[in-house]
């Protein structure tokens, strides 16, 4: 390790850099997605063709992505109240990683017929 | 140094004591001490403030979020079922109006919080962090409103 680096590594570094970039990502798309909403007070027309986009295959994939980030973001974000509010969630926040990420790994999993199913009949027929 | 007689390696300040228990040392307060005399913080508390607000507002957007992405993403055939009319019949219900209002002004808050301290970390330069928070709030209110109208002036038979 470096010298005069706050940077520990590990899991309490990489789990807050995920929570920054998962974090920005998520901002952006919300922006976005509040700009394609308001096409609701342009036209039923204008709003459904942007929504036909998000039908797309390529857009669902990059929807899994953002469920991903989302639920990440989600669960790491309860794990950094307990850390912060809860006096053993200091001693704990290694394990309290885990929980979150095997918690996320069987939400993801659960998440893949739902988000990609239309996609995958799209592309492959029912 | 030249030769010294004297076998005591102190100094003749450092060894002889000033004070005593007659005549003890002024007490010295701790740096940073907060006194009766010490002049009120004009700092206030909006960091802190910020701080607990990403707490409380991130316990409220978990269960708005994942709502929200069961709804659109998950239920009654996923994003496939999403249009105009699917808004509108949503929108007929001060209850999903309110959700979604809530939601909103809580994410964009939230967000513009989490980017105003990533912006604070990487900018270097002042000139940078200025121009580059001057974006964020900008796109920040503009967005908050923008929602904000839709949501409160949408009309089902615009057409």
């Amino acid at each position: 390790m470096p010298a005069g680096t706050l940077y520990r590594g590990r899991e309490g570094m990489w789990s807050w850099v995920a929570h920054r970039v998962t974090g920005v990502l998520i901002f952006f798309f919300l922006f976005v997605h509040v700009l394609d909403t308001a096409l609701v007070r342009v036209s039923p027309e204008a709003y459904d063709d942007v929504v036909a986009t998000y039908k797309t295959p390529i857009v669902a994939c990059l929807e899994y992505g953002l469920v991903a980030a989302i639920l990440f973001h989600a669960l790491n974000g309860l794990r950094v109240i307990a850390v912060d509010f809860w006096s053993k969630g200091p001693r704990y926040q290694k394990q309290m990683l885990w929980t979150v990420v095997g918690v996320w790994v069987v939400l993801m999993a659960g998440a893949v017929y739902p988000v990609l199913g239309h996609a995958a009949a799209e592309l492959f027929g029912k | 140094m030249s030769a010294d007689t004297s076998s005591s390696a102190i100094g003749e300040v450092q060894g002889a004591s000033l004070y005593d228990v007659d005549n003890p040392a002024p007490y010295i307060e701790a740096p940073r001490k907060r006194t009766s005399k010490t002049p009120r913080s004009t700092r206030g508390n909006f960091e802190m403030a910020a701080w607990l607000f990403m707490r409380l507002s991130g316990i409220v957007l978990v269960v708005l979020v994942i709502g929200h992405l069961l709804i659109q993403l998950v239920l009654d055939g996923g994003v496939s079922k999403i249009g105009f009319a699917f808004v509108a019949g949503r929108w007929a219900s001060p209850f999903w109006q309110v959700w979604d209002l809530l939601m909103l002004w809580l994410a964009m808050l939230h967000g513009a919080n989490g980017l105003r301290t990533v912006i604070n970390d990487y900018a270097e330069r002042a000139n940078t962090r200025l121009w580059l928070k001057g974006l964020l709030y900008t796109a920040t209110v503009f967005t908050i409103l923008l929602g904000t109208l839709v949501i409160f002036t949408f009309d089902p038979n615009i057409r």
